[in-house]
């Protein structure tokens, strides 16, 4: 498929670093706009701040790159102001789960029918590596100089206890498999995430002593198991494992649907 | 909202209530918001009144999101509003910044109460008018209104919608705790005579549109994303094309512009309100809700033969700067009461230039300014 049909050339060299997993995600996520057959003025994508948020710079859509953490809020605000346009956030495990956590789990509580990509690279990448709710225990970062004493989110979980309609998880490893699950996502009426497990060789591989981007890769290849194998493996045997697939898809009521519905109600009893 | 009388649009109704009416005359067809005390009414009556227009209302989960919610719906097309009070307009000011940065208009209404942090939730105050200004970080203009009456929040609700219209840019609407609440009888005007600005709108083609154009009005015409513009906004310093820039020449210019945008048209944006005795020694400057006791004191002065000079401006950011220096030549003394502690003398000091006194008459214990206290101080200055 042609690439460039969506990228705005003129903003390139992109500022993401040799050997990370954020341009790759970006192409999964064309692929899955080009297969859909997405007008490119029907698609509002809209980012927060990180080096993964910077993504809706470089395509040819309706882009909002807003504040840290924010990009949902700011998001329900397109879509219930135009609920015919897609869109889609473009968000770091930073960005959405720890400064912006609570707008994911209310968007995902509101079922407003919004494509989340969660770039999930473990760290904050832009700031120099410091810990984020996804960092695992034991990791070192930029501000855990002696491993992180903390505890890490499953952050596709959190969406799915909030009330997320559709739920995957995918890595850069296995790239053919995310544009599908985007794919999935965009179609789907709710609050959709794709967690894209994406590695940070400059910020997380290097002070981990995990190698660079190809070698952080094949580690995310080694790690992930798919949802149907995971089924019968136990939890000692999952732990430190990627479970990989779609985890959850199931219909519930959507937001701004709902809302539209309201405003029927409201003006046909008005007249 | 209680009608009196069947054919005139005269009604006893609140400021909280005068704010969301004005807000649905002016357009207003988003609002996001999180309940807090004393605004909570405006989100009550628009969650009620917008969708009979097809308008939409959403509780947001806290004070940022609300607003980013409505820069979001903004830049979608609809005119939207939040209102909230200090702790609420405390979370609200990096995306307020935002909303100026990346020129996105908007409607915050700020009902002031008792600060600081949760304060006197239920008591009026003024002490959030230098947080209106420079509340978010950076340098960016500000356009921040404050009505003394119910009638008059009906007019500048509207007029804040006009003006971020106009200059794409946010609008702060400064209520308190009083003027919230308190019921007035109000005739509101047909609303077939209320004029109403709109965002001005590109002209150019898609292919050759530039969302932060320099143009001769300083204000770029917008699009709405959506509409196949297709163009980028971000709160990183843009060149014309919305695209992040770190060109020493652009930057500057960019801000440059941002700034002149409102800086150059403040003639036209203060309004001010004044009423002079002729070779009167005393001014007095008072805005929002103490501006009704103050008028009472000068009043009450007059009667006792004391000649004075009122000044009451409706827009406090930009400030009356000209006015005030005006009225600080012509008198030997001016009295600034108002519910803080003189966070708006000290801007009537440096307005003044030495030109004359500046006596300050505060209160902070969440009471409002009688007219008494006001006009004691006025007759001790003439003893
Ligand atoms: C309010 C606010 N706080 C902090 C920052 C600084 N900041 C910028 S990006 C970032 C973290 C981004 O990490 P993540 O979301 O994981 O994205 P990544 O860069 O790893 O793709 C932080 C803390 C900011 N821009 N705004
Ligand atoms: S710092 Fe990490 S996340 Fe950011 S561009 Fe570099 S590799 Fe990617």
């Amino acid at each position: 498929m042609d690439y460039m049909k969506y990228i705005r050339r003129k903003n390139f060299p992109l500022i993401w670093c040799p050997g990370c997993g954020h341009g790759i995600v970006m192409k999964a996520i064309l692929r899955a706009i080009d297969r859909i057959g997405l007008q490119k003025d029907e698609i509002c994508m809209v980012s927060g701040i990180g080096c993964s948020s910077r993504l809706p710079g470089y395509v040819d859509f309706n882009t909002l790159h807003t504040t840290h953490g924010r990009a949902i809020a700011f998001a329900t605000g397109v879509k219930m102001a135009n609920p015919n346009l897609h869109v889609i956030v473009i968000t770091g495990d930073g960005d959405a789960t720890a400064i912006g956590g609570n707008h994911y789990i209310h968007g995902a509580r509101r079922n407003i029918d919004l494509t989340v990509i969660l770039f999930n690279n473990n760290i904050y990448g832009m700031t120099g590596g410091q810990v984020s709710p996804t960092t695992p225990i034991g990791a070192r970062a930029s501000t855990a100089p002696f491993g992180n004493p903390e505890n890490s989110f499953n952050i596709s979980g959190l969406a799915e206890a909030a009330g997320a309609s559709f739920v995957a998880r995918g890595t850069v490893y296995d790239a053919v498999q995310l544009d599908k699950y985007i794919e999935k996502a965009i179609l789907k009426k709710g609050f959709s995430v794709v967690e894209a497990l994406t590695p940070c060789p400059t910020a997380y591989g290097r002070r981990n002593k995990l190698g660079n981007g190809v070698t952080m890769m094949k580690e995310l290849k080694e790690r992930s198991v798919s949802i149907n194998k995971a089924k019968n493996l136990s939890e000692e045997e999952l732990k430190d494992m990627i479970v990989t697939g779609v985890l959850v898809d199931r219909e519930l009521p959507e937001y701004t649907q709902n809302y539209n519905m309201l405003i029927e109600r409201v003006r046909e009893t008005k007249s | 909202m209680v009608s009196v009388e069947r054919n005139k649009n005269i009604k006893v109704i609140t400021g909280n209530e005068a704010c969301a009416e004005g807000a649905l005359v002016a357009g207003l067809r988003f609002f996001a918001g999180y309940p807090i005390t004393p605004s909570s009414e405006i989100a009550e009556i628009l969650s009620m009144e917008l969708p009979k227009v097809g308008g939409k209302f959403i509780q947001m989960e806290d004070e940022i999101s609300s607003m980013g919610a409505i820069i979001g719906a903004s830049l979608a097309g609809l005119k939207s509003m939040t209102a909230t009070s200090g702790p609420g307009f405390s979370l609200k000011q990096e995306n307020i910044g935002y909303a100026s940065m990346a020129e996105v208009p908007c409607v915050v209404v700020n009902v002031m109460r008792g600060g600081p942090s949760t304060g006197l939730p239920t008591l009026p105050s003024q002490s959030d008018v230098m947080q209106a200004r420079w509340g978010s970080h950076g340098d960016h203009p500000m356009i921040a209104l404050v009505p003394n009456g119910v009638r008059e929040t009906f007019d500048l609700t509207i007029r804040a919608f006009n003006l971020s219209e106009r200059f794409r840019t946010p609008v702060i609407l400064l209520l308190d705790e009083i003027i919230a609440h308190v019921n007035e009888k109000v005739e509101l005007p047909d609303p077939a005579e209320i004029e109403i600005w709109n965002r001005l709108r590109p002209v150019d083609p898609p292919e050759s549109y530039l969302p932060y154009k320099f143009t001769e009005s300083d204000v770029p015409p917008m699009a709405s994303f959506g509409e196949g513009y297709r163009f980028h906004v971000t709160g990183l310093v843009h060149n014309e094309t919305g695209f992040p820039t770190n060109k020493q020449p652009e930057i500057t210019k960019f801000l440059t512009r941002l700034n002149r945008k409102i800086e150059r048209y403040t003639d036209e944006i203060i309004q001010t309100y004044c009423d002079y005795d002729e070779d009167a020694e005393i001014g007095v400057f008072a805005y929002g809700s103490t501006s009704r006791s103050a008028r009472r004191a000068v009043q009450l002065a007059r009667e006792k033969g004391i000649r004075i000079k009122f000044l009451r401006p409706t827009v406090i950011w930009p400030f009356p700067q000209k006015q005030v220096e005006d009225l600080a030549r012509s008198v030997r003394k001016i009295i600034v009461p108002e519910m803080n502690l003189g966070q708006m003398a000290h801007e009537v000091e440096w307005a003044a230039r030495g030109n004359s006194d500046i006596i300050r008459l505060n209160r902070i214990d969440g009471e409002p300014i009688n007219p008494l206290e006001i006009l004691n101080l006025i007759t001790e200055m003439v003893s």
